[in-house]
């Protein structure tokens, strides 16, 4: 009881008693080398105390000059490295070129490559949500949803193995359709992982989302308005999770998607404000419930027939100009490909998502206590490979 | 790891005799403690490598640590850039010794695919820091990772620091030196 | 309701007569050409129009071409879309490839702040009025653009070979 007392004596907001303390601002370099920045991004925040008073981002650590090896590469010798900007999500990236290519080209993938093209992009989507959400738990402190996700995501990664025979980087789409029809008992497993994922997703839901700790240190973090979202050119979970229902799937459907049934999830502030970052978090779970169901509809109607158009072995690329869009996990990846006539693109330009998302981190930090700034940055869930490109 | 990889003279019943060279060695291979350092898409299969499913921990070098100062082993997973290199290279010094380097993937080996026309791209982890084991592969998978971490515990066997004289530096064989005075 | 591009074109034309040089529809995308210096006058309108409302850029990016008349020339290119309307659009200003100025987007939309960065970084473009304009991508001290088809890979840098 007397510990109670004294602790009421304390007036908290009271000026006076720090009236006199001499306070100073303090640099902290967060990264490139930090296990919660998801690969090589570097703060510099200036703190307050636990406040942060400005933040700036240095990006640039793993600049690769993809852009410049799109303008040397002929349109075909580019698909592999379309692999590796977002690496957790190499199966929409192989998409999003190859589609655009298409476009620039005028070619059109047949039917059953669509709905394959859908599969395993879909199939993708989970397993890259997969690791936002257990890395996002590895950031707040906890361990165990990071074991259980790259579980789950192992079976995710032996399926696309079966299909091409590479766990990370697969070169699977290519232009015109798909590199060869699915393996055996393909289908039969993707089946198999839907239901299985299903029913874990509960467990997932009961381990992370509604935990205490977690939703004390997510709700009501990080919070970017509907209207901020957009003038920051935020795409993907994060601009829904801002409450804006956009997905390019829907307003812009590409392949089968016009076909099939599904929801946009957007984040409503359940757990604390709208745009916050359990509400960012929360977008990416509902979505992969969202995937599986996608996933389902395809296999069920899955048409027979080619699974690659007629391309010619030397591709050129007219004098057009083209940009196309994909919804990525982590946003709209967008290709901005100008031919000139030659076997390679002109130029070549790639609209990363996680480059577009990170743009307001520095503004984001500000006024949050640097224990926040974690919580936002894994919110986020970049992808460093795509943001530097 | 057990104590039965340790070579032991036979001795009375309860009492193992053997070098301090082998119990350091026995040591230090069943005891590697990583740095957690991803660069690009080999750190996902680093991760995947820590993971439940193939589990470094049974090889004893599945501590990550998160400071270089804790660390003795550095997995440099990914493409190297320009503006990176500084920093692995400090990241490199604020280990302590005795440490190891495995150089994960082609883009660490010798550039990978960004050899040619990738400006920006330093070719090869080895123009910074030396390197003990190189690791091919884009990406390599977990296992071949789990073998450049056993070939590195059969090269950190060898290193014998008494009877060598001091540690070698990473990337020269230790016990080098005794080698030539004989 | 989604607006075509020859409605919103028209409607540029009407309202910049000056500004906007023309509409290219024959070439893959539509885009409309605009003259730098009114670019942010064009932006703002097309985000604050009733109808069009642009509340998303999507990037700013720049094509170099070299061969270009008049010595060369650097296209600075916006896409645009709306999120409640559902359409896109491309505007493009030409700048010459000696002195490349533009003014900055970033007023209008804080997502152009890194994009305009890169554009900087990679092509050599200058934005003014632009709060932060440094590369982003290479650093700071890394010589010339690496976008810029004249570009040539560096021998080394920091002392470490680069060939």
């Amino acid at each position: 009881m007397s510990a109670m007392e004294g602790m009421e004596k304390i007036d908290p907001g009271g000026t006076e008693a720090v009236a006199d303390v001499r306070t100073q601002e303090m640099f902290i370099n967060m990264g490139p080398q930090h296990p919660s920045t998801h690969g090589v991004l570097r703060v510099l925040l200036t703190a307050d105390g636990e406040v942060i008073s400005s933040a700036k981002p240095y990006v640039g650590y793993i600049h690769r000059c993809a852009e410049k090896i799109g303008e040397t590469l002929t349109l075909e010798q580019f698909t592999p490295y379309t692999d590796r900007y977002d690496y957790l999500s190499a199966m929409n990236n192989n998409l999003g070129y190859c589609m655009a290519v298409e476009k620039l080209c005028g070619i059109e993938a047949p039917e059953r490559a669509q709905y394959i093209r859908v599969i395993v992009a879909e199939l993708n989507r989970i397993a890259s949500h997969l690791v936002a959400f257990g890395t996002y738990g590895l950031d707040l402190g906890a361990f165990t949803p990071f074991c259980y996700a790259f579980r789950d995501r192992e079976w995710i990664l032996s399926l696309f193995e079966r299909l091409c025979g590479a766990r990370l980087t697969y070169n699977y789409v290519c232009i015109g359709g798909v590199r060869h029809d699915l393996p055996e008992g393909f289908l039969e497993g993707t089946r198999n992982f839907c239901d299985h994922m299903e029913k874990t997703w509960k467990e997932y839901d009961t381990l992370l989302s509604r935990n205490a700790i977690f939703v004390r240190r997510t709700a009501g973090i990080g919070v970017v308005s509907a209207e901020e979202a957009r003038a920051w050119g935020f795409t993907g979970p994060c601009l829904r999770g801002s409450g804006v229902a956009y997905d390019v799937r829907r307003a812009r459907p590409y392949l089968v998607y016009d076909k099939l049934d599904f929801d946009i999830p957007v984040g409503r502030g359940e757990a604390g404000v709208q745009g916050d970052c359990w509400d960012r978090y929360y977008v990416r779970m509902l979505e992969i419930l969202e995937s599986i169901k996608i996933v389902r509809q395809c296999l069920d109607v899955l048409p027979g027939g080619d699974v690659k158009a007629k391309v010619s072995k030397a591709l050129k690329a007219p004098e057009k100009e083209v940009y196309l869009g994909v919804e990525n996990p982590r946003g709209e990846l967008g290709h901005y490909i100008v031919g000139g006539g030659g076997k390679n693109a002109y130029r070549m330009r790639i609209r990363g998502p996680s480059f577009a998302n990170l743009t307001i981190l520095g503004k984001l930090l500000e006024g949050a206590m640097i224990a926040d700034a974690v919580a936002i940055i894994g919110s986020l869930d970049i992808v460093l490979g795509e943001v530097d490109r | 790891m057990g104590p039965q990889n340790l070579p032991v003279q036979p001795a009375a019943p309860g009492v193992l005799l053997t070098t301090l060279d082998e119990a350091l060695d026995w040591a230090r291979r069943g005891s590697i403690w990583p740095m957690t350092f991803g660069l690009a898409c080999c750190a996902i299969e680093m991760m995947c490598a820590g993971a439940p499913h193939f589990d470094l921990d049974r090889y004893g070098a599945g501590a990550f640590r998160p400071s270089p100062r804790q660390a003795d082993l550095m997995i440099v997973a990914g493409t190297v850039t320009f503006k990176m290199a500084p920093v692995i290279k400090r990241l490199y010094e604020q280990v302590p010794d005795p440490k190891w380097v495995i150089a994960m993937g082609a883009c660490a080996c010798r550039g990978g695919p960004y050899y040619r026309h990738g400006y920006h791209v330093v070719k090869g982890v080895d123009r910074i820091v030396p390197v003990d084991v190189y690791l091919p592969g884009c990406p390599p998978r977990p296992e071949a990772l789990l073998d450049a971490v056993m070939a590195l515990q059969a090269k950190m066997d060898r290193m014998k620091t008494f009877s060598a004289g001091k540690p070698g530096p990473a990337g020269e064989p230790a016990g080098a030196g005794k080698e030539k005075e004989a | 309701m989604a607006m075509e591009f020859p409605v919103i074109a028209k409607l540029l034309e009407g309202r910049f007569p000056e500004a906007v040089k023309g509409a290219v529809t024959d070439k893959g995308d539509p885009w409309i050409e605009a003259a730098a210096d009114s670019v942010p006058e064009v932006l703002e309108f097309l985000k604050e129009e009733e109808g069009l409302k642009f509340d998303l850029l999507l990037m700013v990016t720049g094509v170099d071409r070299p061969d270009a008349e008049g010595g060369g020339s650097i296209e600075v290119v916006y896409h645009l879309l709306s999120t409640t309307e559902g359409h896109e659009l491309v505007l493009k200003a030409v700048l010459p490839r000696e002195n490349p100025v533009c003014p900055s987007a970033v007023p209008i939309y804080p997502a152009a702040l890194w994009h305009e960065r890169e554009t900087f970084d990679l092509l050599g473009v200058e934005f003014t009025g632009h709060p932060d304009l440094r590369r982003i991508l290479c650093p700071e001290d890394w010589v010339g653009h690496p976008l810029r088809k004249d570009y040539e890979y560096p021998e080394e840098y920091g002392g470490i070979s680069a060939k």
